[in-house]
């Protein structure tokens, strides 16, 4: 599967790691939704090291699609927030 | 992405999908809006550009602060030696809120480079990549079916207009930052304006609107440290003693309390 780190690169990934990528993003919405700022940063983190560390960058030559798109590496918890209530990073 | 339903991916990537299907058809409209991707590359290097100036002129702040504190520091010790206890106080008021300031700078700097290098990658990826587009469309076109083509290259022109709606959202939050920065270094340079950086200390000392708010936004104990250390140095006064740590002010220590 391929994964896009917005504004970063995109990564070509084992399927098996949808399924833990799926659980962190999970956990993600969870801890925004508790308020729980620090959580919120760990568990972003860890999804965004399971994708640079488990994956492999596309080649400029690589037109794809990507499978999942997951925010930029900068995202604060006030955008992390936003993406909830409508006007996300990319206005509707 | 059958098994991936998190929310968080999947709202970022519908809205993706929401810019691309403006484009009825992605293929097409890459073919054609040669002039609308020339447009995205230069905007893109303006948006490089906009970050080198916001980041010199982070650097030019730096410098004048960083001479700041050492006018400041050198002012303090004169004052104190001359017995003006407040005026040093002041001057190392300033020097704590020029220092606090500096870090700041200093971090700014750092996410400006960041910011810099990755737009310049961003957009070296994107022109590759439409390169790449227009010569596998070629490809494409010589060795499948008309019909099949058309979904291989739909299929390759969703692939580089995701590209483009990443490097867009690059360039915005490139640009949005360096807003911010830009408006901080303006209320700095207001500041400076105001005087809170010059020679005339000695006729402003304490009196006025600046230094109320630099003693409201400097913190009293640093500045108490700092004088405690400054006088032990001039031989005024003891070594800053255990009272200190229990948070009376140096002056009431080596001068036996002032108002």
């Amino acid at each position: 599967m391929i994964v896009r780190i917005s504004t970063e690169d995109q990564y070509r990934l084992p399927n098996d790691d949808a399924e833990r990528l799926n659980e962190l993003d999970n956990a993600a919405v969870a801890a925004i939704e508790a308020d729980d700022e620090d959580r919120f940063h760990a568990v972003f983190e860890e999804m965004l090291n399971l994708v640079r560390t488990d994956g492999h960058k596309l080649g400029d030559d690589e037109l794809e699609e990507s499978d999942v798109i997951l925010p930029p590496p900068d995202l604060s918890f006030t955008e992390a927030h936003h993406e909830f209530s409508g006007d996300g990073l990319i206005p509707d | 992405m059958p098994g991936l339903g998190g929310r968080m991916s999947t709202v970022i990537k519908a809205k993706i999908n929401k810019m691309l299907d403006k484009a009825e058809d992605p293929s097409e409209t890459l073919e054609y809006s040669y002039a609308k991707q020339m447009e995205l590359l230069q905007n893109v290097k303006k948006g490089i550009a906009d970050v080198v100036t916001a980041k010199k002129r982070l650097q030019l702040q730096q410098q004048k602060l960083e001479q700041q504190v050492v006018k400041l520091d050198t002012q303090a010790r004169q004052a104190l030696s001359a017995g003006n206890e407040e005026l040093a106080r002041v001057a190392l008021e300033r020097k704590q809120f020029a220092q606090t300031e500096l870090q700041t700078l200093d971090q700014q700097v750092v996410e400006l480079e960041q910011q810099q290098q990755g737009l310049i990658d961003k957009e070296q990826k994107l022109r590759s990549k439409l390169e790449q587009f227009r010569t596998k469309k070629e490809v494409i076109k010589a060795q499948y079916s008309a019909a099949e083509a058309q979904v291989k290259i739909s299929e390759a022109a969703t692939g580089v207009g995701e590209e483009m709606a990443d490097v867009g959202l690059a360039m915005q939050r490139a640009v949005d930052k360096t807003e911010g920065m830009r408006a901080r270094a303006s209320a700095m340079d207001e500041l400076e304006a105001a005087g809170a950086f010059d020679d005339n200390l000695t006729l402003t000392a304490g009196q006025d609107d600046i230094d109320r708010q630099l003693a409201a936004l400097t913190s009293g104990s640093q500045v108490d440290d700092d004088l405690a250390k400054m006088k032990a140095e001039l031989g005024q006064g003891s070594e800053p003693s255990p009272a200190l740590e229990e948070g009376k002010p140096a002056d009431q220590q080596a001068q036996g309390g002032q108002p």
